[in-house]
């Protein structure tokens, strides 16, 4: 391994390199660790063009020094990991590094002996095996799902955060291709009865996940997925079928689906009533929140990052909208005084991450560093004070306020605008 | 628009002394499926089994705000703290407030949200925790309370929080009764996209 080619991290995080092995990077922080695998790699010590290289394998692997991982918060059954975005290139998120947030566990299930019971307002209540479900017309598209929790570490005035990852911080978020049959396809098969206006979906795991949705979205664009980035839908994502709801909170878009009930009023399930709802100021709360609003987050440079030189460096993020698509990504390099469109990298799909570039001159004095999407409905990203004037400061979920990084004089990369907030 | 844009990519690779590099369907062909079916789809498929009402009955075990769903049976706040101190003591702590995991007993004030979720405070529905409890709880055992312990615990986190008196006796037509103090709090969603933050 070239040590020059590596990039230099700042004292919290090192590489090393030892005979035969590349040992574990670890990269610590106050809130989290993660460990990367040490693993066993041949001596790099011949010329890999003066001798046969490996054969060819059932199934590949990544190279031995790329370990990205998942951030693995807390070992209880009810728990979240977090997608390592400053690890990844473009938009998809690998199935294996999607984030994860179960209630109560993945369950086993075996694919051949799960069913889909749809019943309720319908003319035909009817029972789908995988195997029926595959044979309707399927149909494919590239989404996020965003755990509505995603971000809400860095709202708390008296307890912003400095040393957060991308990761550790907005981690709650992953894109995959979702593939699957519409679940309109799957409502006209059994017939809406008149007067129906929700849907119940409710999951086979110990929680029996059970979330309530406006009929509006489930004939919309709301899918039945049972397809990831070309493969089976992941265990952890909901094999073998979950519900897709484009742009929505992750918690609604229920895994594991194994019924769903057609009826006249939400059910006010526990998640929809007690868990996801945003406490307001003046004492109310909202319900129903579905849509997951305009977001950008710069995922390089952050912490722990640290320039090791002044100079052209290339301020990269991802940007996402629940309402459609990215119209725009505004990036500051001086603490949010100025803003210049950051370059959008296509394709440019709606309720889709997209990835933005901005080119910058870095001049070795401290600043900070922004960025704000803007989304087709003219929504634009606001900063965290709009947010707290909007709902108060004790709110949760949904908290897409503008995330600021710290640039030192040293390079050192750490998270949020400080006394500028 | 499409062509348009075609038309510059070959204009690109023209000024770059390219002009023979071919240019890929992707270019040309939409990059987003509609959300409908294909126009050819027959009125129905018949992919799928009829549902039979006994199979219906075994899943849908959901309460509704109204009480729709309850199953009969009942339970009394006494029997209730006997449930509570055998199923529930080890994760909300012996008067539903020391944890280690969400507690359930509160009237606490406003300030306190949101790490205080309580029943007495935040909970709209009574009838809310006869759908949670019968699915989800125990959190090792789930599904296991019959309904008449899941009428009884309720009785008792109910009267932990004040909502009814010592000798309340829950069933599917005291629970959906409950007065709760949440019921008013909650508004829909009026967030819409556009220029306003909301």
């Amino acid at each position: 391994m070239d040590k020059k080619a590596s990039p230099p991290l700042s004292r919290r995080a090192w590489i090393t390199t030892t005979s035969g092995v590349i040992a574990a990077g670890l990269i610590k922080t106050q809130a989290d660790a993660v460990e990367v695998v040490a693993q066993e790699v041949p001596t790099p010590a011949q010329d890999p063009t003066k001798v046969p290289g490996r054969l060819t394998s059932e199934l590949g692997q990544r190279a031995p020094a790329e370990q990205p991982r998942r951030l693995v918060r807390s070992p209880n059954l009810s728990s979240s990991s977090r997608t390592p975005l400053q690890d990844l290139y473009g938009i998809i998120t690998p199935a294996d590094l999607h984030f994860e947030r179960h209630h109560a566990g993945i369950p086993n299930i075996v694919q051949e002996e799960h069913e889909l019971l749809v019943h309720g307002m319908v003319e035909r209540p009817m029972v789908f095996k995988m195997a029926d479900l595959k044979r309707y017309p399927q149909t494919s598209r590239i989404r996020f799902v965003e755990c509505s929790g995603n971000g809400g570490g860095a709202y708390n005035r008296d307890r912003m955060p400095t040393e957060a990852t991308p990761q550790s911080l907005d981690g709650l978020l992953s894109t995959s291709e979702w593939t699957g049959v519409l679940l309109s396809t799957i409502l006209r098969e059994v017939g809406i009865r008149n007067g129906a206006s929700w849907i119940l979906a409710e999951g086979s795991d110990a929680a029996v996940m059970s979330r309530s949705v406006p009929l509006e979205k489930a004939m919309d664009d709301a899918m039945l997925a049972y397809g990831q980035n070309g493969e089976a839908i992941r265990p952890e994502q909901g094999y073998p079928v979950r519900l897709l709801l484009p742009g929505w909170e992750g918690n609604a878009q229920v895994k594991w689906l194994r019924r769903i009930e057609v009826t006249d009023r939400p059910t006010m399930t526990r998640e929809e009533t007690s868990k996801y709802t945003d406490p307001l100021k003046g004492g109310r709360a909202r319900q129903f929140s579905f849509v997951m609003d305009a977001k950008s987050l710069i995922t390089f440079p952050a912490f722990p990052y640290q320039l090791p030189d002044r100079g052209w460096w290339e301020i990269k993020g991802l940007a996402w909208s629940g309402r459609g698509k990215i119209t725009r990504v505004d990036v500051s390099t001086d603490g949010g005084s100025s803003w210049i469109p950051a370059e959008l990298q296509g394709p440019i799909l709606s309720k889709s991450t997209v990835r933005f570039r901005h080119l910058w001159d870095w001049d070795g004095r401290e600043t900070h560093i922004l960025s704000r999407a803007v989304d087709e409905t003219g929504y634009v990203q606001p900063t965290v004070h709009q947010l707290w004037d909007a709902r108060g400061e004790r709110t949760s979920y949904h908290q897409n306020h503008q995330r600021a990084w710290k640039v030192a004089s040293d390079g050192a990369v750490t998270f949020g605008l400080g006394d500028l907030v | 628009m499409k062509r348009l844009s075609v038309l510059m990519v070959s204009v690109l690779f023209s000024g770059c002394g390219q002009a023979d590099l071919p240019v890929t369907t992707s270019d040309v062909l939409p990059t987003e499926v509609a959300d409908r079916l294909p126009p050819s789809s027959p009125q129905t498929f018949g992919f799928g089994g009829e549902a039979t009402d006994e199979r219906i009955a075994m899943w849908d075990i959901d309460v509704k705000p109204d009480g729709e769903g309850l199953p009969s049976g009942s339970g009394t706040v006494a029997q209730g703290k006997l449930v509570y101190e055998t199923q529930c003591i080890a994760c909300h702590g012996a008067t539903g407030t020391e944890g280690p995991f969400d507690r359930l007993v509160g009237t606490g004030p406003w300030e306190e949200w949101p790490s205080a979720r309580v029943v007495g405070a935040y909970w709209p529905y009574a009838t809310t925790l006869f759908g949670y409890i019968v699915k989800a709880m125990p959190q090792l055992t789930p599904g296991t309370l019959t309904a008449d312990q899941t009428y009884a615990v309720i009785a008792y986190i109910l009267n932990m929080n004040g909502l009814v008196a010592d000798d309340a006796v829950m069933d599917a037509a005291t629970l959906p009764a409950v007065e709760m103090p949440g019921r008013d709090r909650f508004v829909p969603d009026d967030r819409k996209g556009g220029p306003e933050v909301r």
